[in-house]
């Protein structure tokens, strides 16, 4: 096992030894290698370097480390990123909360990783380097296929670079229950008023995290058109049920042993509909950002 | 490799540890320290958790040389010696414990619950104690457990009525 204890270090012994695993909160890759379904030849632990495990706040963008975990998320966060917060806040366990980081999820690109959707529907931008350099990835570009990203070999995730809330922001997870659940579908919206726009984020339902562009142009067009950013009247139904219809149509779920691909489909359009009612009450009442 | 962590207040020292080994087998099998349980090895069940620097986490989840030069603690060092800790204690008399596979692990989530809050609801409890599962009890006993051991510690004053 290799321990760097600088971000410098890290680049470099990624560089020499891309067979090494990178290892962070553990609760991914522990999994396979307790269950033999990975044999690296060793480990690249990322516990150590100090720059992955904090972030900072510059020009109304949060840079989170890579390192940072669900339980530092929920703890610091809640504020600047709500949406973040709250699906942090159904990650796991405690335990797993106390060690899993968004860099790992990231680094995993599960579909139904949970800090994807807020990330797509806040327009966060990957950081990515290695002794070559520097990279901005939008995370929208930044998962290729189930659990595929674009990371390269002799690269690591540095940071995530996510704007601030301006208004609210909802996450919302269709599971078999409560606690310790993958997600079915997962959703995640941004009402961003200080942007003028919507974002949107799906999870499990299609083989990488994506976003809603439809929904997020019409959503955003209707508010300008109605002057609603201003005004903060109420959101005609049919606007609503079309949104969510717009992100159902976004996703291309499957069938598979947690739900059907209709099922999925459902289930979007009813969380599409919902957060956009808690997140339009919640902007109507002035919630600060 | 060689892990030298402290380990329930004591320098211990792992050899011969394989990088992609877990802390808890570590513990068990090199450190002669049982307590801390295997069931899933996947996180799942929380029967392997102890405190890694101050905060729990699933042992079976830490690779053992994440745990050079860190602290931490086991469901055996909250004992001591042969007195049991109030949350061990509430445990046993509330009929918390039945096989006792997930004891344990409850015992260092309970503590860790009230170290940060000597006063938690149930609600609080639940969550709290979400990443730990039970074969046995049915959970009613284990609530009440923590309920009766944050009773004992409270000051008389901010004790609940009733
Ligand atoms: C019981 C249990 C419940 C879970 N529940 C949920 C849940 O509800 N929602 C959810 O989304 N996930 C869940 N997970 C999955 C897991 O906790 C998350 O994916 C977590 O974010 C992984 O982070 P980590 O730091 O533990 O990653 P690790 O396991 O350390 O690493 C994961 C991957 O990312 C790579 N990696 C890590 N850091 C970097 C970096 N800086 N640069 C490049 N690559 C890197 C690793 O090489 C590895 O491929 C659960 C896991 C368990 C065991
Ligand atoms: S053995 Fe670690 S959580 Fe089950
Ligand atoms: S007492 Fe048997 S598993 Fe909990």
């Amino acid at each position: 096992m290799r321990r760097p204890t600088s971000w410098a270090e890290a680049l470099s012994v990624r560089a020499a030894a891309p067979d090494l695993l990178p290892i962070a909160g553990g609760t991914d890759v522990m999994v396979e290698l307790n269950f033999d379904r990975r044999r690296p030849p060793g480990l690249l632990d990322l516990t150590r370097v100090p720059e992955l495990a904090t972030w900072t706040v510059f020009d109304g963008t949060v840079e989170l480390g890579a390192g940072v975990t669900y339980a530092q998320v929920v703890a610091d966060l809640g504020d600047l990123l709500p949406g973040l917060a709250t699906a942090s806040r159904t990650v796991g366990s405690p335990q797993i909360r106390n060690r899993g980081t968004v860099g790992g999820n990231l680094g995993s690109a599960s579909p139904a990783g949970d800090a994807h959707p807020p990330l797509l529907a806040a327009g966060a931008v990957v950081e990515l380097e290695s002794v070559h350099g520097r990279r901005s990835v939008p995370v929208s570009e930044f998962f290729i296929g189930v659990k595929r990203s674009v990371l390269e070999p002799d690269e690591l995730i540095r940071s995530v670079r996510v704007p601030c809330a301006t208004g609210p922001e909802q996450f919302s997870k269709v599971g078999t229950r409560n606690a310790m659940v993958i997600a079915v579908a997962s959703f995640a919206l941004r009402v961003d008023p200080g942007r003028r726009r919507v974002g949107t984020g799906i999870g499990s339902a299609a083989p990488t995290p994506r976003t809603a562009p439809e929904a997020e142009t019409f959503l955003a067009r209707e508010i300008e058109a109605a002057d609603a950013w201003a005004s903060r009247d109420p959101l005609p139904a049919p606007v609503v049920r079309r949104f969510a219809e717009l992100v159902a149509a976004a996703a291309s779920p499957i069938d598979d042993v947690r739900g059907s691909a209709s099922y999925r489909r459902h289930a979007l359009t009813v969380m599409a509909t919902r957060t956009l009612g808690w997140a339009w009450d919640e902007y109507r009442q002035g919630v600060p950002a | 490799m060689k892990v030298t962590c402290m380990v329930n207040g004591e320098e211990r020292v792992a050899d011969g540890v394989w990088a992609g080994e877990s802390l808890l087998y570590v513990l068990r099998e090199r450190l002669g320290l049982p307590g801390s349980k295997n069931a899933c090895e996947q996180g799942e069940c929380g029967s392997c958790t102890v405190y890694l620097d101050g905060l729990p986490v699933c042992s079976c989840l830490v690779a053992a040389g994440q745990a050079e030069g860190r602290v931490v603690v086991t469901v055996e060092g909250l004992s001591e010696g042969e007195r049991l800790h109030p949350v061990q204690e509430a445990f046993v008399a509330a009929g918390a414990v039945q096989c006792g596979f997930c004891t344990p692990g409850l015992v260092v989530a309970a503590h860790d619950l009230l170290e940060r809050d000597p006063d938690p609801s149930e609600a609080d409890i639940r969550e709290a104690l979400a990443g730990n599962l039970c074969r046995c009890t049915g959970y009613e006993k284990i609530i009440e457990a923590v309920h009766v051991a944050a009773r004992r510690r409270l000051p008389e004053g901010r004790r609940e009525v009733g």
